[in-house]
C-alpha cells in the first residue's frame, strides 16, 4: 500500500518538479502552474482531513511525501510543509467556522498560507514576539513587523503570532488587509526558492473571529502543532535531499574515472559512499520511528521528532558536502544540482528551530524524563 | 478523582523540582512551570486519559492548577 502511494509521490515529482528545481532556485520562485499541479494531486491538504476535502494522509505517508519532494526541490516541499503546517493548526485548534471557511480552499490550493512567527528581533526567542494585537472591540489591530516568511510574496494569508497585553495569541489575516505591507527578501544562501518576504503590520485591522483559539495559554500549543508538522516534515526533507545526493554520487562514481578506474573502485571513495549511506539510513530510521509515534498520539512523539530534525539536518549537511567533494569541480556547477542541495541543507539547521533549540529542548525532556 | 489528581501531580513533578505544591496552586503564576510546558501538559492529558483537548478548552483556566486539570479531565470524560 505504502510502497504503491510512494511510487506515485516519486512518479510525480520525476515528472512535474524535478525538471524545475534548478529554474526555482535561479529564479527565486515557484513555477504557478506547479503549485496548480500540487494541488490536483492534493498535495497541499496532504494532511488536512477528508471530510475537509484533504488527503488525510497518516503521518508515515505524509513524511514518504516530504521525502520524494525534497529529493528533487526543497522550495516545492517547504510549501507543501507550510500549508500543511497551517491547514493542521487549523483543523486541530480553530473553531467550525474557521474549519468550514478555511480547510477546503487551504486542501485545494485555492488559497496559499503563510506562517507568521519570527520577527526581526526575535527568532529562536519565539515568546518573546512583540507585534501587538491591540483591542477595539470587534476587532483587532495588528502593528508589528514578522520577518523570513517562507511564501510571503505568494501566500493569500497568514497565521499571525502575536501579543494583546502580554497574552499571546494568533490570527488568521488575509493579504489584501489594509495596513498590510509584503515586501521580498532574496538572495539569501539557500531554499532560494521559497519567495520569502517581510510583513509589516500598521494598524492591521482584523475581525476578532479570525483569532484561533484563546489568547494566553493557547499559543504554544497552537505553535507547536505547526512547528512539530514542520520539523518532520523538514527532517523527512533533509533524508529525501541527501538520498539524492548519494544516487547522483553513486552514478557519478560509477563513471567518472581517474588514475585508470572509475572512482568507486577507489576504496577512499567507497568510505565516503558507506558514511553517506549509514547516515542517511540511522536518520530515515529516526523519521520513521518519529511518524509512528505521531500517528498514535504516543506521549514522546514530540521529542522524537525533535531528535528526527535534529540528526537529519546534521546529517544532510555531512552527506551534500560529500556529495561536493565526490563531484570534484562538477559539484559545484549547477547542472548536477549538488551545490544546490549543499546550499539549502544548511538553511535546514536554523529553520522550525536551530540546532542549538534542537538541543536544548532534547536535553531539557532528557533530564526531566530520565 | 484522587487518582487523577495524583497522576497529575507525578507528571508534574518531573518539571517542578521540589514537590510542596497544593493542588488548587496558580502554577503559572507561581513561575513553577513555564508557559513553554502548555504544550506538554496537553500531550500528557490527552495520551494519559484518552481524552481530546478541544479548541474551547484551550484555556488558562483549565490548566492553572491539579484542581482544574483534574477537573477538565473528570468533565471531557463523562461527556
Ligand atoms: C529560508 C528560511 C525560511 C523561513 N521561514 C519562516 C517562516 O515561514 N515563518 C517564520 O515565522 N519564520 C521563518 N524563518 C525564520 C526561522 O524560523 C528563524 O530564522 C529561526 O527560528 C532562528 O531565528 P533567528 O534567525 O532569529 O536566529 P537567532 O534566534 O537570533 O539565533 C542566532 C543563533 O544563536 C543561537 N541561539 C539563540 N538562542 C540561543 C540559546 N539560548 N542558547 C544557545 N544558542 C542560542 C541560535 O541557535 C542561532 O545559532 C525562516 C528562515 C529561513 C532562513
Amino acid at each position: 500500500m505504502t510502497d504503491s502511494i510512494q511510487a506515485r509521490f516519486q512518479s510525480f515529482t520525476q515528472t512535474h518538479v524535478a525538471p524545475l528545481a534548478s529554474r526555482h532556485d535561479r529564479l527565486q520562485c515557484i513555477d504557478p502552474e506547479l503549485v496548480g499541479q500540487l494541488a490536483a494531486q492534493g498535495y497541499l491538504g496532504a494532511i488536512i482531513s477528508e471530510p475537509y476535502k484533504g488527503l488525510g494522509l497518516d503521518m508515515p505517508t505524509f513524511g514518504l511525501l516530504n521525502y520524494e519532494l525534497n529529493k528533487s526541490c526543497t522550495a516545492v516541499r517547504s510549501l507543501v510543509t507550510v500549508q500543511n503546517m497551517v491547514g493542521r493548526i487549523i483543523e486541530r485548534w480553530g473553531n467550525a467556522e474557521q474549519k468550514d471557511q478555511w480547510l477546503p480552499v487551504l486542501a485545494a490550493g485555492e488559497k496559499i498560507a503563510g506562517f507568521a512567527l519570527t520577527e526581526p528581533e526575535y527568532g529562536s526567542d519565539a515568546a518573546g514576539i512583540r507585534t501587538c494585537f491591540t483591542d477595539h472591540g470587534d476587532t483587532f489591530a495588528i502593528t508589528g513587523t514578522k520577518k523570513w516568511i517562507s511564501f510571503g510574496q505568494m501566500a493569500d494569508l497568514f497565521l499571525v503570532f502575536g501579543q494583546a497585553e502580554e497574552r499571546l495569541g494568533c490570527l488568521i489575516v488575509e493579504k489584501d488587509t489594509p495596513g498590510l505591507s509584503i515586501t521580498p527578501i532574496s538572495d539569501i544562501l539557500g531554499a532560494r526558492g521559497t519567495m520569502l518576504a517581510q510583513l509589516e503590520f500598521d494598524a492591521c485591522s482584523v475581525p476578532k473571529e479570525n483569532l484561533v483559539t484563546n489568547l494566553g495559554f493557547g499559543l504554544h500549543p497552537v505553535a507547536f502543532t505547526g512547528l512539530d508538522l514542520g520539523r518532520y516534515s523538514i527532517a523527512w526533507g533533509c533524508v529525501g535531499m541527501a538520498a539524492a545526493c548519494l544516487e547522483a554520487s553513486v552514478t557519478y562514481a560509477s563513471e567518472r574515472r581517474q588514475f585508470g578506474s572509475c572512482l568507486k573502485d577507489h576504496q577512499l571513495i567507497q568510505a565516503l559512499i558507506s558514511d553517506m549511506t549509514v547516515d542517511i539510513k540511522a536518520a530515515k530510521l529516526l523519521c520513521e520511528h518519529a511518524g509512528r509515534l505521531a500517528e498514535t498520539n504516543d506521549r514522546n512523539a514530540m521529542q522524537e521528532m525533535l531528535c528526527a530534525k535534529y540528526f537529519a539536518a546534521g546529517m544532510v549537511n555531512r552527506v551534500t558536502a560529500k556529495a561536493l567533494e565526490l563531484h570534484g569541480a562538477n559539484g559545484y556547477a549547477p547542472e548536477q544540482g549538488i551545490e544546490r542541495f549543499f546550499r539549502d541543507a544548511k538553511i535546514m539547521e536554523t529553520i522550525e528551530g536551530s540546532n542549538q533549540m534542537m538541543q536544548i529542548m532534547i536535553a531539557k525532556y532528557g533530564i526531566q524524563h530520565g | 478523582m484522587s487518582d487523577v489528581k495524583s497522576k497529575i501531580r507525578q507528571f508534574l513533578t518531573k518539571y517542578i523540582e521540589h514537590n510542596n505544591f497544593n493542588d488548587d496552586d496558580h502554577l503559572f503564576e507561581k513561575g513553577y512551570v513555564s508557559s513553554l510546558l502548555a504544550m506538554e501538559m496537553v500531550v500528557f492529558v490527552e495520551a494519559e486519559f484518552s481524552i481530546q483537548v478541544g479548541n474551547e478548552d484551550l484555556n488558562l483556566d483549565n490548566f492553572k492548577s491539579v484542581d482544574a486539570i483534574a477537573g477538565l479531565i473528570i468533565k471531557k470524560t463523562d461527556n
